[in-house]
């Protein structure tokens, strides 16, 4: 058997080529070690200040806060990519100019990928939590009225980015397919999932600020270590989400007018 | 059966052509790869689109389907103007596209039903039934759209461009992947549903003998503009031709048979 390096190089110049006419997949080489080194880095500093494990009982708050912070994370990210799969189901199997000339309105079509996300959601995230109550005591449902409220900030920002990437995958085909899976995880290290925000350089803190998932993991944070429900920080989180809802329902609007100018729907491959 | 044909639209508005182009052109970079177009449909009549490859006729066909933005122009269809009133007339209206495939998972009667809850079908169990008999899917219809041959998946492609009974059907190479005999069975259902629905039937096709047995006019497209329009008889008197192959050719060619139109 001999090895030829023509042939190699060959089908190394068809993957290339297929790199170099994509930068959404070049940036996701450099996208995902950014985000795994903020994100670990951030816990170190927060680890290494002391934060929840410096007060007294502070292993198990902390310990809560963590699985808590998780299932919270799980919700939003599982949520916005419920959300993006049922649209890029369309996609992938070339059914999207049938969906589109249909009686189906842009509205019904969003209403029909939100309900779809939730079902999603019920069937993948709801038994985990009943798994963290057996395996780790923590239960997420005891949070009441206030795990309502998150849940409603998380989901309504996860449907932005989800209506945001579906705009973009209109508009640019299954090459920026990857965005349905990576970009809500650059919302981890600046949302302050794992540590507080205070964590974060100063300049950085505003941008966390900006972000809905940033009132609720400090809300998660202030009921599981001070007591107390912060609706001061959920009424924030929830009114940014009306914003950035509202937003990406526009920028999901402009791409689909930018896909049809294009003429890009008919063609909704890589 | 008089008795089945579709009646009209009382609505003042709605009178006229089914389909009405004025102006229609499109450009891409500056570069214009249609138009400007202006013709229109009748109700009950079937229109060949014709010319070669990149010829504009996907493109024209995606525009009045809405996914394609025109640069300048106008679409009506049933006299809605497609860029502010496409709703209007989108549950009158389907297409079948080789560009375009169904749900690969799901079973061929359960997309059927999808899109019949989209077009708001009443009984939607019975119309299925109904397009089974009449495109020979009883066979499939429980089987994955994506484990279908070519043919077979054309077939349901054409069911599901009848699901509302539309009284404007855009179709792209409606029997490309198909056999003679499926082929002149398919033509066979279209001219049915063109006679009981008073539909009129725009049709992108480089099967000339499906052209001439079909279309009581052919639009002829080459590089994006219209260079010839009249009847099949028409276009073979004009060009001293014996088939519309030898028309297509002429036109594709820039001979100058048409010289007369």
């Amino acid at each position: 058997m001999s090895l030829s390096f023509k042939r190699v190089g060959a089908m190394m110049l068809r993957y290339s080529y297929l790199l170099r006419a994509s930068r959404t997949r070049i940036l996701d080489m450099i996208y995902w070690p950014t985000v795994q080194l903020l994100t670990w880095g951030f816990l170190q500093t927060y680890l290494v200040r002391g934060g929840a494990l410096a007060e007294p009982g502070g292993a198990t708050q902390a310990a809560g806060t963590l699985i808590g912070a998780i299932l919270l994370w799980d919700i939003l990210l599982r949520g916005q990519q419920g959300f993006c799969f049922s649209f890029i189901e369309e996609m992938w199997s070339r059914n999207l100019p049938n969906i589109l000339m249909s009686p189906l309105r842009p509205v019904e079509f969003v209403a029909s990928l939100v309900a779809m996300s939730l079902i999603r959601l019920a069937v993948g995230v709801l038994p985990v939590t009943i798994m963290a109550i057996f395996f780790f005591g923590f239960n997420l449902w005891a949070l009441g009225v206030a795990f309502a409220a998150f849940f409603v900030v998380l989901m309504f920002f996860a449907w932005s980015v989800g209506l945001l990437v579906s705009g973009i995958l209109l508009r640019y085909g299954l090459g920026a397919e990857n965005l349905v899976w990576s970009l809500m995880f650059c919302v981890q290290p600046l949302g302050a999932v794992y540590y507080p925000v205070t964590t974060l350089p100063t300049w950085l803190q505003p941008i966390s600020w900006s972000l809905p998932p940033t009132y609720v993991f400090e809300g998660l944070r202030g009921v599981l270590i001070d007591h107390v429900v912060r609706w001061d920080l959920l009424a924030q989180g929830l009114a940014i989400d009306v914003f950035l809802f509202a937003a990406a329902s526009a920028a999901f609007g402009l791409f689909l007018q930018s896909a049809r100018r294009a003429g890009t729907l008919l063609q909704t491959g890589e | 059966m008089a008795g089945l044909i579709t009646p009209m639209s009382s609505n003042p508005a709605e009178s006229g052509p089914t389909l009405k182009v004025s102006g229609l052109s499109k450009s891409y970079d500056k570069r214009q790869v249609v138009g400007p177009l202006d013709f229109s449909l009748e109700a009950g009549s079937v229109t060949g689109l014709l010319g070669g490859n990149g010829a504009g006729k996907t493109t024209t066909i995606g525009m009045i389907m809405g996914l394609i933005a025109p640069t300048c122009g106008e679409i009506r269809v049933f006299g809605h103007d497609m860029a502010r009133e496409r709703y209007g007339a989108l549950g009158r209206m389907n297409f079948e596209s080789p560009y375009v495939d169904m749900p690969h998972r799901l079973t061929v009667r359960q997309n059927l039903r999808v899109f019949g809850l989209l077009y708001d079908v009443a009984d939607i169990e019975a119309k299925i039934a109904r397009l089974a008999e009449d495109l020979a899917l009883h066979d499939f219809l429980d089987r994955q759209t994506g484990r279908l041959s070519a043919g077979q998946k054309t077939r349901v492609a054409i069911a599901k461009a009848l699901i509302n009974d539309p009284r404007l059907l855009l179709l792209d190479e409606p029997t490309a992947s198909l056999d003679p005999d499926t082929a002149d069975w398919v033509r066979t259902r279209l001219e049915t549903h063109r006679r009981t629905h008073n539909c009129a039937i725009l049709l992108a096709s480089h099967n000339m003998s499906e052209v001439e047995r079909l279309c009581d006019r052919v639009l002829m497209l080459k590089e994006g503009t219209l260079v010839d329009d009249d009847s099949p008889v028409g276009l073979l008197a004009r060009y001293g031709r014996d088939t519309l192959e030898e028309v297509f050719l002429d036109v594709a060619r820039g001979r100058a048979g048409g010289a007369a139109a």
